[in-house]
């Protein structure tokens, strides 16, 4: 009865680690779709192999 | 919350990070888990002979993938892979196809990485001696954390595949070399062969899961927009890709066959792994069991990857509704995608069972392989050596395309044996939902603002 108990814990720890990572994405997702202009979260072309002006300098590929 | 502040006229776009080494990774990552579980069905479809056969002859029409998609992507440094190929040479509707091909090949394969993941934990949970386990938490957590990763970044994702990859890569390797092949102490393949027992046709059929050996490796070019440099890093990974799953599938098939006879391998559920438990080794079991369960998790996180950029692509182009083109400013994915994807893959791998969800991913991806034969006929045609700058040219041209194409025809008519009505089936499918672009989404599509790249005018036009 111990070892069910067990692995029934690491079933619901699985399922609350599911339910935190969605939430943390549907919740990005919506403040991410509030700060920027549809403009500008649309604005990436196909091929384009940019010189100038990208969003989040300390990575690369920021501004230059 | 500063980097949350853009300026105004500022563009975003995926993120020019990985280098060759991750491209291998995407790859690889996708396929290993074919060598480690699923290959073996081939067995029970023609006898061991003929699996290894169908492994060869698989080898060669991804081979022929290999060399056609280094060549035509190292020219579309776009997203969207052979939907991007498709788009600038065939034309809409082929590339609306393609674009659905790829995001179900891959969103399929992704549920069924997940599903056997929640199996694995859920067995091992029963040899613990725990009664009464279920699967499904696992299956949800594995797409959940998967889809969470790609949302964060694509480098932090693509070198997790690598490493994964790479460890379940030398477990195989190690097991070939703890089997000592150059003896015939622990492998015994001349007691076990035992020929053709179903004759050629069992060749034919075995075809079907022959190529779940190499399933997936055409996916490195939906890397093409975030590699380094796409017109070295896309063909180097390919190809290295390539070469690496004929040697894993060869080792694996001989490790195989050497230990355990053609009718409990052509039903194993985890023949590498129950090769390992044969040997008697304790540290190989783990090895082995490690290797499964991180193929498994690499795969389905390449897939994610793969088919989020598939979507991505196509809204981007509003082949699809263009909201799913949009790039997350911090994390510079396409994290609308993702996220759109993961209830997609949720349903798939908690309601359909794991056979029919392979088998559409198969299918899927043998028409994205029909596709590639003529697509590279058109564009050596279109676009001959010269008037194109190309990272890769490939040898032979145009016999890959007809092999290619034999060897895809060959394979249609080995999955019609086994599943005729999934075939039928998903034809239907793909002829309505080419009748819905056709006649409804086509006109919402910008048809000059689709092409970016600076190609020059095709021959002829």
């Amino acid at each position: 009865m111990e070892n069910l108990n067990n692995f029934q814990l690491l079933e619901y720890a699985a399922w609350g680690i599911s339910a935190l990572l969605g939430l943390w994405m549907l919740i990005d997702m919506i403040r991410t779709n509030r700060a920027y202009s549809e403009d500008t979260l649309l604005s990436s072309k196909e091929g384009e192999i940019e010189d100038v002006l990208v969003i989040d300098p300390p990575h690369q590929g920021g501004h230059r | 919350m500063s980097q949350y502040t853009a300026v105004h006229g500022e563009k975003v776009s995926l993120l020019r990070v990985l280098g060759p080494g991750h491209v291998w990774a995407l790859g690889v990552g996708i396929v290993l888990v074919g060598e480690y579980m699923g290959w073996n069905f081939a067995v029970g479809k023609g006898g061991a002979l003929a699996a290894l056969i169908a492994c060869w002859a698989a080898g060669m029409l991804y081979t022929c993938v290999a060399m056609i998609d280094s060549e035509v992507t190292s020219t579309v440094a776009a997203a969207g892979g052979q939907y991007a190929q498709a788009k600038h040479i065939v034309g809409p509707l082929m590339a609306f196809n393609v674009g659905l091909f790829l995001v179900f090949a891959y969103t399929m394969l992704e549920a069924a990485n997940a599903i056997t993941l929640g199996y694995l934990v859920q067995t091992v949970g029963g040899m613990a001696g725990f009664a009464d386990t279920h699967d499904k938490p696992f299956i949800v957590l594995t797409i959940m954390f998967l889809a969470f990763l790609n949302y964060r970044g694509v480098y932090a994702t693509l070198t997790f595949n690598l490493v994964l990859t790479a460890i379940a890569f030398v477990a195989i390797l190690i097991l070939f070399a703890s089997v000592r092949p150059w003896t015939d102490e622990v492998l015994k393949p001349h007691e076990l062969l035992n020929g053709l027992p179903y004759g050629w046709l069992g060749v034919l059929a075995a075809m079907h899961f022959g190529m779940w050996y190499y399933l997936g490796i055409e996916g490195t070019t939906q890397a093409a927009e975030e590699v380094r440099s796409p017109s070295r890093a896309l063909p180097l990974g390919t190809m290295t890709g390539i070469i690496t799953l004929l040697i894993a599938a060869t080792m694996t098939w001989y490790i195989c066959v050497g230990l355990m006879p053609w009718e409990y391998l052509g039903q194993a559920v985890t023949p590498l792994f129950d090769a390992a438990r044969l040997t008697g080794s304790m540290p190989l079991m783990i090895l082995l069991f490690i290797g499964t369960i991180f193929s498994t998790l690499a795969s389905a996180n390449g897939c994610i990857n793969d088919a989020s950029r598939a979507w991505f692509s196509m809204g981007r182009d509003r082949y699809l509704p263009q909201v799913f083109g949009a790039v997350h400013p911090k994390y510079r994915t396409p994290f609308r995608s993702i996220v759109f994807l993961v209830p997609v893959a949720l349903i798939f791998a908690y309601f359909a069972p794991l056979d029919q969800v392979i088998t559409f991913s198969i299918l899927s991806g043998l028409l994205e392989y029909t596709f590639m034969a003529f697509n590279v006929l058109m564009f050596r045609k279109m676009w001959p050596l010269g008037t194109i700058r190309r990272g890769y040219v490939h040898p032979f041209h145009p016999l890959p395309a007809v092999v290619l194409l034999i060897l895809c025809s060959m394979t249609y008519f080995a999955v019609f044996l086994g599943y005729g009505t999934q075939l039928l089936a998903m034809m239907v499918f793909y002829i309505v939902a080419s009748l819905w672009f056709a006649f409804h989404r086509y006109k919402f599509v910008k048809r000059g603002d689709q092409f970016s790249m600076p190609w020059p005018r095709p021959v002829g036009h």
